[in-house]
């Protein structure tokens, strides 16, 4: 079943106090951030920070994702340090070729079979931050089976597309669409991109309603604010739970008598609807509505 | 690993520390500034001299000006001022990986 | 040495001369109310004085006296200062200075701490500068701390006999009618300086606004008051707002706020007709703006809110949401503005507000109070007073009177703060005893006190994470080590009365 990846939010990898605090909040995943939220002359302290974060708080409540640098400025001594750590997820910044994807797959790989952890064990998602990247987007998805998901880093993007972040975000359409088609047709997760302007709680929301009517997973977050705003929105209705409910009954019912074949008031129910129902169930849970069947 | 250099490492945030090693004749010894030194001053002390000794510095002179850091802040900032104090890049994280906790 | 209650060491003569604390309600008796000595004015006669110093010399102040301020103007008080320096000037000595809470603008006290101006101190709180000098023991007699209402009672009992009251007043007239709401440093309401006119035996007006008879509203009334002097500046009105009143932004502050209204409103105690009291810490604010949503969404209404008021508290009202303030203290500038304005916002004193001695105070009346702590300890002990490094730096408050005397108190406080666990084996110093205590609220979940089966009935299906205090304890101390005991030296430097009169605690200097 798919996990709940409804907020990632991120952490500057330099932050002790955030370290410490950032599983309060109730985001799905937690994003360390070793890359642009890190100066050049500190990615040494900020590695170790996290590192030793990893290695010492509970983060078992939540998804752990750390941001690293390009292979080439650090990022495999980060890989090494982050692997040995125990993070659950390696992201790519601007990601434009399924090439980076394999080069950092292997970097993984070599750090796996050097310390004796379980080969595969640790996942991968991309950011894609640029033209080449969303035009890429499909090969980028289908490049390791470590892929877990595919990010939209908008600001830069939009920068090399010689436009700038609008209300309607009618801009960022197709790199939306087309990075979620990617993500869909590799089965793995789509994140849409930060909402920065802390203040603007209306244009939060526009924007996140927009990415769940899309089909996207969840949204990049900078600050603990934005959590509580975005899981409403990714809340399911009453009715689709009561729904999702009577089919959950039905697999359980179907699964008692031995039968192979799920269904809902004589109706034939798919293998996939009843996998979004029970994910659905899951959502619910997560935003603290009632999902107990009479 | 020896200390060639004064370096130092870590922040003056809330919640952070940082540690400043220079090159001592022998023995490891700390000058602390902390906001929690009544409650904490040994731990922290203690923190820092088990960080250097397991990084192999048996000799330095260590200032530490702590804003409240927990002991995991304390072993990243003291471990990476050692390996800038000692000129090096490469960190053997088999060996951090095998006593940091 | 007796042991109180608590088990708290209260050393000889402390212990005979105050009592030790028995619990919550075991000492409240009848006695007999203190008045002033009264100097009755004719008619043709004067009360305005060209000076500071011609005010204090014709009170007749001399060495070995108590004199009084309230702390309405917080950290923008200029009072206590100019009128201390000028009694320094004169040569008295041996002073016992009784405020109602001492801010950290208050510093020169130190000077005249040494030079033995002031040999005696009693106040609900002393900050940054003064604290720790008095925790380093400066003074040799020790300072007596006092909650709101315990000021109040000490003084209404005759325990505090205050000769001379010196007030500022941001307006008054020749006469002596003052109030909080109109001139140039406007503190609003005057509630702790109402006990001082009534029960000292001379009250002195400063002000910055000398305006024509009478002098109305009257907060005061020319009644209480023997002398008026005009001055050109009483108070920094920025300073009266300072260090409170902002909404917060931390996210961890605002999800304590968050689980503080959750637990406020699925208590039985919201319903049409409730009360509360909230502070003015950023955390204590924001449970103020969670529960205006909730009370609008649920159509749910107060019938008072009380306390320090805040702009927090005054949109509430201005909602329909709550109908009379009772102000006690205001912590902003709209505050002071709306009890000018709104009849609903009514101006009551500490006596009326806290006194564990008065004929029923409004506290008896109170539902839900949020209260804020420097530490609580896993017997529910609450220390408002001293830093976890055993030095003085915090403020009695009202906080032992509100909780002992409402329906349901919650104490808000961040489990960790920096590497400082709030949550505690044993609070440095006790300033309310657990029996006052019914939830604690922190970040990653709340504790509420067994003694209160009902409570834990009625958040049986609450949705915030719930532990034992065991429990947040284990959790603080995991997360920064457990801590070293401070070590104290064998000097008391501080009295912590309960609201009582008894003792509850003693600060050791340190």
């Amino acid at each position: 079943m798919d996990k709940l990846r409804r907020t990632m939010m991120f952490v500057p990898g330099a932050n002790a106090a955030m370290l410490r605090d950032c599983t309060l909040y109730g985001a799905d995943s937690i994003m360390f951030d070793l890359e642009d939220a890190v100066s050049m002359k500190e990615k040494d302290t900020a590695r170790m920070l996290v590192y030793s974060a990893l290695k010492t708080f509970d983060y078992s409540s939540v998804e752990t994702v750390v941001r690293i640098n390009a292979l080439d400025f650090g990022g495999v001594q980060d890989i090494t340090a982050m692997v040995l750590g125990g993070i659950q997820v390696i992201r790519l910044p601007k990601t434009e070729t399924a090439q980076d994807i394999k080069a950092v797959d292997a970097a993984i790989t070599k750090v796996e079979k050097a310390y004796d952890i379980p080969v595969g064990r640790t996942h991968m998602m991309a950011a894609i931050e640029s033209a080449a990247g969303v035009l890429n987007a499909r090969e980028i998805a289908q490049a390791s089976p470590r892929m877990i998901g595919i990010a939209l880093g908008a600001e830069d993007y939009l920068t090399s597309q010689k436009t700038y972040r609008h209300e309607d975000g009618a801009e960022l359409s197709f790199a939306r669409n087309f990075i979620l088609h990617a993500a869909r047709e590799a089965g793995i997760a789509a994140i849409d991109t930060v909402y920065t302007d802390l203040d603007n709680e209306a244009g939060l929301i526009r924007e996140t309603k927009l990415i769940k009517q899309l089909g996207f997973d969840g949204k990049s977050v900078i600050n603990p604010r934005q959590i509580p705003v975005i899981h409403q929105i990714f809340a399911p209705t009453q009715k689709q739970v009561v729904k999702a409910q009577k089919i959950v009954a039905g697999l359980k019912e179907a699964e008692a008598k031995g039968a192979g074949v799920v269904s809902v008031n004589g109706q034939m129910v798919d293998k996939p609807v009843v996998e979004r129902a029970q994910f659905t169930l899951e959502l619910a849970k997560a935003s603290n509505m009632e999902t107990e069947v009479d | 690993m020896e200390i060639k250099h004064s370096a130092h490492a870590g922040t003056l945030e809330s919640s952070d520390l940082t540690v400043t090693l220079q090159p001592a004749t022998a023995g490891i010894s700390i000058a602390l500034t902390s906001s929690v030194a009544k409650q904490f001053g040994d731990q922290i002390k203690q923190v820092v001299t088990v960080t250097l000794q397991k990084s192999g510095i048996q000799a330095a002179t260590v200032k530490v000006n702590d804003k409240g850091a927990l002991n995991c802040t304390i072993k990243a900032r003291t471990i990476v001022a050692a390996y800038r104090a000692a000129d090096k890049t490469d960190y053997d994280w088999e060996e951090i990986n095998s006593w940091i906790n | 040495m007796v042991e109180n209650k608590l088990g708290r060491q209260i050393p000889e003569p402390y212990a005979s001369q105050y009592g030790v604390y028995t619990g919550e309600f075991t000492h409240i008796k009848h006695y007999q109310r203190a008045a002033a000595k009264v100097q009755p004015v004719k008619p043709r006669q004067p009360k305005l004085m060209q000076s500071i110093h011609d005010a204090i010399v014709a009170t007749g102040l001399k060495d070995g006296m108590t004199i009084s301020f309230h702390h309405h103007f917080r950290e923008g008080d200029y009072v206590m200062n100019m009128v201390m320096a000028e009694i320094a000037k004169m040569g008295i000595k041996n002073l016992s200075l009784a405020p109602s809470s001492i801010s950290n603008v208050h510093a020169p006290l130190i000077d005249y701490i040494k030079s033995g101006v002031v040999t005696n101190i009693t106040s609900s709180g002393l900050r940054d500068k003064l604290g720790a000098a008095i925790s380093n023991g400066i003074m040799a007699n020790p300072v007596v701390i006092r909650s709101h209402g315990g000021r109040a009672r000490a003084i209404a009992s005759g325990d505090i006999h205050i000769d001379v009251a010196f007030l500022g007043a941001p307006s008054a007239d020749e006469y002596g009618n003052i109030n909080g709401v109109n001139g140039k440093a406007t503190c609003g309401s005057l509630g702790y300086a109402k006990i001082d006119a009534k029960y000292a035996d001379k009250v002195v007006a400063i002000t910055d606004t000398l305006v024509p008879y009478p002098n109305t509203p009257i907060a005061i009334p020319q009644t209480d008051v023997d002398y008026v002097v005009q001055v050109d500046a009483i108070g920094d009105p920025k300073g009266i707002a300072k260090g409170a009143a902002r909404f917060t932004k931390d996210p961890k502050e605002l999800l304590i706020a968050q689980y503080a209204a959750q637990v406020i409103t699925a208590s039985d105690y919201f319903k049409p007709g409730f009360s509360f009291q909230t502070g003015s810490g950023g955390s204590s604010l924001a449970v103020t703006r969670y529960l205006k949503q909730a009370m609008e969404k649920q159509n749910v209404h107060a019938s008072f809110a009380l306390g320090g008021i805040t702009s927090a508290m005054v949109s509430l009202m201005r909602a329909g949401l709550v109908d009379n303030l009772l102000d006690v203290q205001d912590f902003d500038h709209p505050s002071a503005e709306s009890l000018a304005e709104d009849p609903h916002h009514y101006e009551i004193d500490a006596e009326m507000y806290a006194s564990p001695l008065s004929k029923g105070s409004v506290i008896n009346q109170l539902d839900v109070a949020v209260l804020s702590a420097l530490e609580v300890d896993t017997k529910y002990n609450v220390n408002v007073i001293t830093g976890s490094d055993g030095v003085i730096r915090g403020a009695s408050g009202g906080h032992s009177d509100t909780a002992a005397a409402c329906k349901m108190s919650l104490v808000i406080a961040p489990l960790i703060r920096g590497r400082i666990p709030t949550i505690v084996d044993d609070v440095n110093t006790v300033v309310t005893p657990g029996a006052s205590v019914d939830v604690v609220v922190t970040e990653v979940g709340i504790a509420i006190n067994p003694k209160r089966q009902d409570l834990m009935a009625m958040f049986k299906d609450l949705n915030v994470p719930q532990f034992t205090i065991q429990e947040l304890r284990d959790k603080a101390y995991a997360v920064t080590g457990t801590p070293a005991k401070i070590h104290y030296g064998d000097r008391p430097v501080a009295l912590i009365e309960y609201r009582d009169g008894t003792l509850i605690d003693v600060v050791n200097h340190v």
